[in-house]
């Protein structure tokens, strides 16, 4: 997905057109964009991976930090999450996301995708693979967001939540870095999806977290996690999507695939170590927690670097993703004293803040990176000033949004269970089942 | 007869189990149980979550003796449950006045 790859080419495919036309008189069937059989079968491959990242990856990764009386209500969320999303991105997200030439957002052309039969190509593969892998990135972003809100959000105020903010925050800033909006017209580099996927589901989480309060007896009562090993185990199943979800990013079968599948090894590795460490000097133990979420965090901070960044670039990045969001998550959490339970704002908006400013410095030739986007003249400041601008503009029209709906939906249908609901547990009053 | 209570270390359970079938012991009451003594209890972190966990897990038996058994049971549980460590838990002693075996109805140390 990065936009310089494919723009270039579909706009050369357009040129290509009107060129034939006027010289030679030839049908438009001669530049039709050729399917590539090998990139087809890794996008396949790809979709794959990346929809196993929410289901169970997220699922599991998140459910068992939580009490044992919310675990199946951290799953269901996921589960229904993955299915709502999917639906609407058919019937209009990846229309706003993709479609048309706005600067802020696409239009409505391609309502329940309208005009994607079975020869349509984006590029060189076919677009309902390039739609289904699209589809995989709008159902994670929000199954995201759910980390922040776990153990005290209404079940049905929580999917009206994510599915009115995938329409209203996922597709526009989607358009705006990846479907041609002024974002990716400014030379913003954002590889598979730092500012996109992961400051957007961060800085969403923070605000729900703020606007819905507290969880009853937090920072007094002890919230054990249900079972660490689930979170591992999810953990590593969102490590090994990931490959499809930066490495797919390409939309191809090439040597930048390859860099960026590389570049994501070894920056979640550096950065799984870092957290270990600095946990092991800091707070006295290296935890299982602890190298978990630093693997997540440097997974999220090498998406919008890789395909950019060579193996310089993925350390430095691993070793400040493994840094950052763990003084995040610890010290400024509690210094400032909202409980974003599972810490989306910590790994994912930190994480991806990070790695979208890093990004803008490790992409120069000079430190083995693929090269400035050319709106930077080779000025690494340039490039790292447009990232600084994408990532400010990000935080405050995802801020602005999250809260305008959540506020809509506490007067209206309320967000909150109630305090007796809590303490029973949201497994039983939410859903009737429990472990 | 007396009451013997004692409260150890739930992985000695087998070593004091052990001894005092040998010392003739008939019969056992086991539960799992959680508290704290001097041990006092231990920290857990949970990312930026401490939680101090004051209640640990122990196990407490209970077995009525006989008065001439209670010294040797105190010592054989001494004995078995050891470690030197703090932590290692208590022995309680208290009288019985009487006891029933449900079966025969037979009462007093004859029940035991």
């Amino acid at each position: 997905m990065s936009n310089f790859k494919i723009k270039p080419s579909f706009g050369l495919g357009i040129l290509a057109i009107i060129g034939l036309l006027m010289s030679t008189g030839a049908s438009a069937e001669d530049a039709k964009p050729v399917l590539d059989a090998g990139n087809t079968s890794w996008m396949l491959t790809s979709t794959a991976l990346v929809l196993l990242m929410t289901i169970p990856g997220v699922a599991l990764f998140y459910g068992g930090m939580v009490r044992r009386k919310n675990l199946l209500s951290v799953a269901a969320a996921t589960f229904a999450t993955t299915a709502m999303i999917s639906v609407i991105w058919a019937v209009v997200g990846y229309s706003l996301a993709f479609k048309g030439s706005g600067a802020y957002v696409g239009d409505f052309s391609a309502l329940f995708l309208k005009g994607m039969g079975y020869d349509s190509i984006q590029g060189t593969i076919p677009e309902s693979v390039f739609m289904t892998f699209q589809m995989t990135f709008a159902i994670i972003t929000p199954a995201l967001i759910i980390g922040a809100v776990v153990e005290r959000m209404k079940f049905s105020a929580l999917l009206i939540f994510l599915g009115l903010w995938s329409v209203l925050v996922y597709s526009p800033i989607a358009h705006m870095v990846w479907g041609g909006g002024w974002l990716a017209g400014d030379g913003i580099q954002d590889f598979a999806g730092g500012t996109v996927v992961h400051i957007n589901a961060g800085i969403a989480g923070l605000v729900a977290a703020l606007v819905l309060g507290k969880r009853k007896g937090y920072g007094t009562e002890a919230m054990p996690p249900v079972n660490l090993v689930y979170t591992m185990a999810g953990a590593a199943l969102l490590w090994v999507g990931w490959f499809g979800f930066n490495a797919g990013s390409e939309l191809a079968a090439d040597g930048t695939a390859g860099m960026a599948m590389a570049v994501t090894q070894i920056a979640t590795a550096v950065a799984a170590m870092a957290w270990m460490l600095i946990e092991w000097i800091m707070r006295g133990k290296p935890t299982l927690l602890g190298m978990a979420s630093g693997a997540v965090a440097g997974l999220v901070a090498i998406t919008p670097a890789s395909g950019f960044v060579g193996p310089t670039g993925a350390f430095v990045i691993g070793i400040a993703a493994g840094i950052i969001p763990f003084l995040a998550s610890v010290y400024l959490k509690r210094m400032l004293g909202y409980d974003d339970s599972l810490d989306a704002f910590g790994v994912h908006a930190v994480g991806g803040i990070v790695g979208a400013l890093l990004t803008g410095i490790f992409s120069a030739a000079a430190f083995g990176g693929a090269g400035l986007n050319a709106a930077a003249n080779g000025s690494i400041l340039a490039q790292f000033m447009i990232q600084l601008k994408g990532v400010g503009f990000t935080v405050i029209y995802d801020a602005v949004v999250t809260f305008l709906i959540l506020m809509a939906l506490k007067f209206t249908i309320g967000i909150r269970v109630t305090e007796e609901e809590e303490a029973e547990g949201l497994d039983i009053n939410q859903h009737g089942e429990r472990v | 007869m007396k009451l013997v209570t004692a409260i150890i270390k739930p992985f000695k359970l087998d070593d004091v189990r052990e001894a005092l079938s040998t010392i003739g012991v008939k019969g056992i009451t086991m539960t799992e149980v959680k508290g704290f003594g001097r041990q006092k209890g231990h920290t857990e972190l949970y990312r930026g979550a401490e939680y101090v966990v004051d209640f640990l897990p122990k196990v407490k038996l209970e077995m009525v003796v006989d008065d001439a058994t209670v010294e040797p049971v105190i010592d054989a549980i001494t004995k078995a449950a050891s470690t030197g460590k703090i932590g290692d838990g208590k022995i309680f002693v208290s009288t019985i006045e009487d006891a029933v075996r449900i079966r025969t109805g037979e009462t007093g140390p004859e029940a035991l």
